[in-house]
């Protein structure tokens, strides 16, 4: 009896354990079939090599290079941004304070809040910060709006690694006599590297798949942007407006935009993935 | 004995939280001697090792009172610099931690943190401690290889060649053969009675045995009391406490 009902457990589980897996592997499948067979129809070297010209939004000539070159140069910009703020915030709570101290508890706590919070809403507080400084629509403040929206990622990935170096490996650098400073930056930030670059490609492809943080904060527009100072066009919304029209082609623009997107951040993952592996075969770990 | 001594323990007491760990230990340690603390697990020997080159002062809600003196000088006097006090020291802690970096690397790293920047000297001091360290024939061949690939016996003789490196004056271990095999210990043992002719060598241990091939001097605690020290000899011939006498013979462990 208790044998039967113990192996009948076992296999309701295992079914759903292997449905739950081919869910999750099919949706994404699923994702990247649709955006490419949709957008197979638009798709062609001048999407990726033209910025929109005339005739675009009516589905005729042009391509979304605009988008393209913001997004990179928005989440790059972003990216570096939160990375100026997180690496000293993660260094600080675990080198300078006690691990355990509320301070640090305080800091990883607050950083999980910022986490949580809707994109839109950074988008709408760097609005609101991008009035008070007088600050226009414009890449810059596209790109204080998603460094916002990426520090909290950046910072809890990081402190997620660096919280596993052993005590005994601090002690040991600063027995040489060595400043806590010198012990971060030759010895922690050695030894957690592959961690690092991971939150900080994690990052990235956060900040260059978010459309509700650009939108206010970034703008639009047909041109390559430029300066700092000048409206970006980003992918996320380049996908917004397409689908938005009432023309077919413009929709397979979208998809085919979408395909593009996904394509970045799958790069971004496999490389993420193969620098981690490559610093583990040679690292001093 | 030397009656000269640079390091002085005088009243130290360390508390954790409620905890009393030391309790009012003082004790004058021998230069140019291997000192041995022993004690059972949780007496506070390793307590008593990490308050000499302060890196007690990291643990939490941690108390220290009393006095170390070295060199004549307090090193828990708040105007102390606490690196220059570190540097004085090499430590050399239970499981090997090597540096993230080459094995030429591990042993610069002190020297570099301190000012030494001509490749020259480097190279010749990373050569003179891996001989110290009795490693150097070992590894002569592919110094620049990550540390991580050292055996670990390798890799405790690599701490001990880096910690020398930064020309401490005292070695200070912290049940250094723990992690290490019985060969390899040997190795470290054998290394520290060596040093000892230009160093001073304090080592924590729970193994009896160890403590009787290396020890000149021995600091015997009990429960965070300093129960008995004083010349291994004399220490293991006629101890005099009786709780010593009761570790000897295996009655407490």
């Amino acid at each position: 009896m208790g044998f039967r009902r113990r192996k009948l457990e076992e296999s309701i589980f295992k079914v759903l354990m292997i449905g739950s897996t081919v869910i999750v592997i099919g949706s994404l499948l699923l994702i990247i079939a649709t955006v490419i067979v949709k957008g197979f129809p638009a798709m062609n070297l001048a999407m990726i090599t033209q910025t929109p010209k005339g005739g675009y939004y009516l589905g005729k000539e042009g391509g979304i290079l605009n988008a393209i070159v913001g997004s990179l140069e928005l989440a790059g910009g972003a990216t570096l941004l939160a990375l100026l703020f997180s690496l000293p915030i993660v260094l600080y709570i675990n080198l300078y304070k006690r691990r355990k101290s509320r301070f640090a508890v305080f800091v990883r706590f607050s950083l999980d809040v910022l986490w949580g919070i809707p994109s839109i809403v950074y988008g709408a507080f760097g609005f609101i910060l991008m009035m008070m400084i007088g600050l226009r629509t414009s890449l810059l403040a596209g790109i204080i709006a998603v460094a916002l929206l990426e520090l909290p990622i950046m910072a809890r990935a990081m402190d997620e690694v660096v919280r596993l170096v052993p005590s005994s490996l601090q002690d040991a650098s600063a027995s040489l006599g060595a400043t806590k400073l010198e012990t971060a930056v030759h010895v922690i930030v050695r030894q957690c590297l592959p961690g690092i670059i991971t939150a900080i490609l994690i990052a990235f492809g956060r900040g260059i798949g978010d459309a509700a943080s650009v939108l206010y904060t970034a703008g639009f527009s047909d041109r390559v942007p430029g300066a700092l100072l000048q409206p970006a066009a980003t992918l996320p919304l380049a996908i917004f407006f397409q689908l938005g029209t009432p023309y077919p082609e413009v929709q397979e623009r979208a998809y085919a935009s979408a395909a593009i997107l996904t394509l970045i951040i799958l790069a971004i993952s496999l490389l993420s993935r193969w620098y981690g592996r490559k610093f583990r075969k040679n690292s001093a770990i | 004995m030397n009656a000269k001594t640079h390091i002085s323990i005088k009243n130290l007491t360390v508390t954790f939280g409620r905890q009393k760990v030391l309790k009012d230990v003082s004790v004058d340690l021998p230069d140019h001697r291997v000192t041995a603390i022993i004690g059972p697990s949780g007496c506070g020997k390793t307590t008593l090792l990490k308050t000499l080159n302060r890196l007690l002062d990291k643990v939490d809600g941690v108390k220290v009172e009393g006095q170390v003196l070295v060199d004549g000088e307090n090193i828990y006097d708040p105007k102390i610099e606490v690196t220059r006090i570190r540097k004085k020291m090499g430590l050399l802690s239970q499981k090997p931690q090597v540096l993230p970096m080459s094995i030429f690397d591990n042993i610069a790293y002190g020297p570099r943190i301190h000012g030494v920047r001509e490749k020259a000297k480097l190279r010749q001091i990373v050569e003179r401690q891996l001989a110290a360290a009795g490693l150097w024939d070992e590894v002569k061949t592919r110094l620049h290889e990550p540390a991580s690939r050292l055996s670990v016996g390798q890799q405790q003789r690599l701490c001990l060649a880096r910690g020398l490196a930064v020309e401490p004056e005292i070695i200070l271990g912290d049940e250094p053969t723990s992690a290490l095999d019985p060969q390899s210990s040997r190795t470290v043992e054998q290394r520290l009675i060596d040093l000892k002719t230009d160093y001073t060598v304090i080592v924590v241990t729970h193994i009896l045995r160890q403590a009787r091939r290396i020890a000149d001097y021995i600091v015997f605690m009990y429960l965070g009391e300093l129960v008995e020290h004083g010349p291994a000899a004399e220490v293991f011939a006629e101890p005099k406490d009786p709780r010593m006498k009761a570790y000897l013979t295996g009655e407490i462990s």
